[in-house]
């Protein structure tokens, strides 16, 4: 399998993009955990769910911005070397 | 399993450790030994010898030249300060005084590590010993982890690859660049996976990146191990010693796992400790454990006819 780290930067950007385009009302509201009934507990054991909550709610935010300069970079080099 | 909290402290706080770069050469239990040969006794020699053999030296107008000493004076201060300014920026996105630290050992900790890979079973303690609440240095503790190991280990990994290929009349130079990338992405994926993992069960442990790393690196040993005995005894030798070192990998990352990630009281009596949290632990120590043997597996079977 030729995994590469270009393959790698591929992924990652992908999965960022996918995390960032995410709308959280109607996907979540599916498996149950809406915007509206977030979990706050402050018990040492959050749990899974409310640790995934966490990160998408705290990767939306950071990526937010890099995720743009990262993707029109990558726009315009595949545009100009394919 | 024999645990001396007496002697050694058992850290129950999840503080990340800190691994200061005054810990070389501070408190005598220094990083790096001083091999440089010199004492200070003729260092001192040397530079009462340097003022006037610099005025005779070389060109002796342009040195005597008070103009030009001061141009030197400004210019050696100038690249003091850009090299002083360059290695504090790089601080800050590699923290090379913490990777120092990993790269403390010595002959006999490496070889005693190389045995305790391939052999884990007669090892009772599994501390890592502390120094006043920082890591004792590889060097002195055999259980605390380190980068030379693993870094030896992929480099030999992607020779050990090459000679592989080589003897099947498969070999190209570029598949060097191919295997080393792909066991590079392999490592990285299976690093972030375990990252990701612990911040989800909401581990508190002293783990560091680089900790992950360094263990996640320790499985190379075994599969040059495995490769080498494949390229000399063959196809039976190959499964047999890599059977050998994944059971070894294995027992080894369970055991130094399950002192970092479970809580205090799971680690010192043994596994049967109740509670949901405990077993998620447990789950997870077994799991990365477990991933060890299959990265082993999937990166060296096709390297063997």
């Amino acid at each position: 399998m030729a995994l590469t780290l270009y393959s790698l930067i591929q992924t990652a950007i992908l999965c960022t993009n996918a995390i960032a385009v995410l709308h959280e009302e109607r996907f979540l509201r599916k498996i149950g955990s809406g915007v509206d009934q977030g979990v706050t507990g402050f018990g040492d054991d959050p749990g899974i769910k409310a640790q995934v909550l966490n990160l998408i709610r705290s990767v939306r935010t950071v990526m937010r911005v890099p995720l743009i300069i990262v993707n029109t970079a990558s726009i315009v080099l595949l545009l100009l070397f394919g | 399993m024999d645990y001396n909290v007496t002697q050694k402290a058992f850290r129950h706080q999840p503080n990340v450790r800190l691994r200061k770069s005054s810990m070389d050469g501070s408190d005598g239990s220094q990083l790096f030994e001083d091999t440089s040969g010199c004492s200070s006794k003729t260092s001192q020699q040397r530079n009462q010898a340097s003022g006037p053999q610099s005025a005779g030296f070389p060109g002796q107008s342009v040195l005597s030249d008070p103009v030009s000493n001061l141009a030197m004076a400004y210019g050696s201060s100038l690249a003091t300060q850009g090299k002083e300014m360059m290695d504090r920026n790089l601080d800050r996105f590699i923290p090379i005084s913490k990777l120092k630290y990993y790269f403390a050992v010595d002959t006999l900790y490496v070889g005693k590590k190389l045995g305790l890979l391939v052999f884990p079973y007669m090892h009772e303690n599994w501390e890592v010993s502390y120094q006043r609440d920082t890591p004792v240095a590889p060097r002195f503790d055999l259980n605390a982890p380190d980068l030379y190991i693993p870094a030896m280990g992929f480099i030999t990994y992607v020779l050990v690859a090459g000679l592989a290929l080589g003897t099947q009349n498969r070999f190209s130079p570029e598949l060097l660049g191919v295997q080393a990338s792909s066991a590079l992405v392999w490592l990285i994926m299976e690093v972030l996976a375990v990252l990701l993992s612990l911040y989800l069960v909401t581990v508190n442990t002293d783990l560091t990146t680089i900790d992950l790393l360094a263990f996640s690196g320790y499985k190379y040993v075994g599969m040059i191990v495995g490769v080498v005995a494949g390229l000399i005894f063959g196809r039976p030798a190959y499964y047999l010693s890599l059977l050998w070192c994944c059971a070894a990998i294995f027992v080894f990352m369970t055991r130094t796992l399950r002192l970092k990630l479970l809580s205090e009281a799971a680690a010192a009596e043994g596994r049967l400790v109740k509670g949901a949290r405990n077993q998620l632990r447990m789950y997870l120590t077994m799991s990365i454990a477990a991933a060890q043997p299959v990265f082993m597996f999937w990166l060296t079977y096709h390297l063997i006819t």
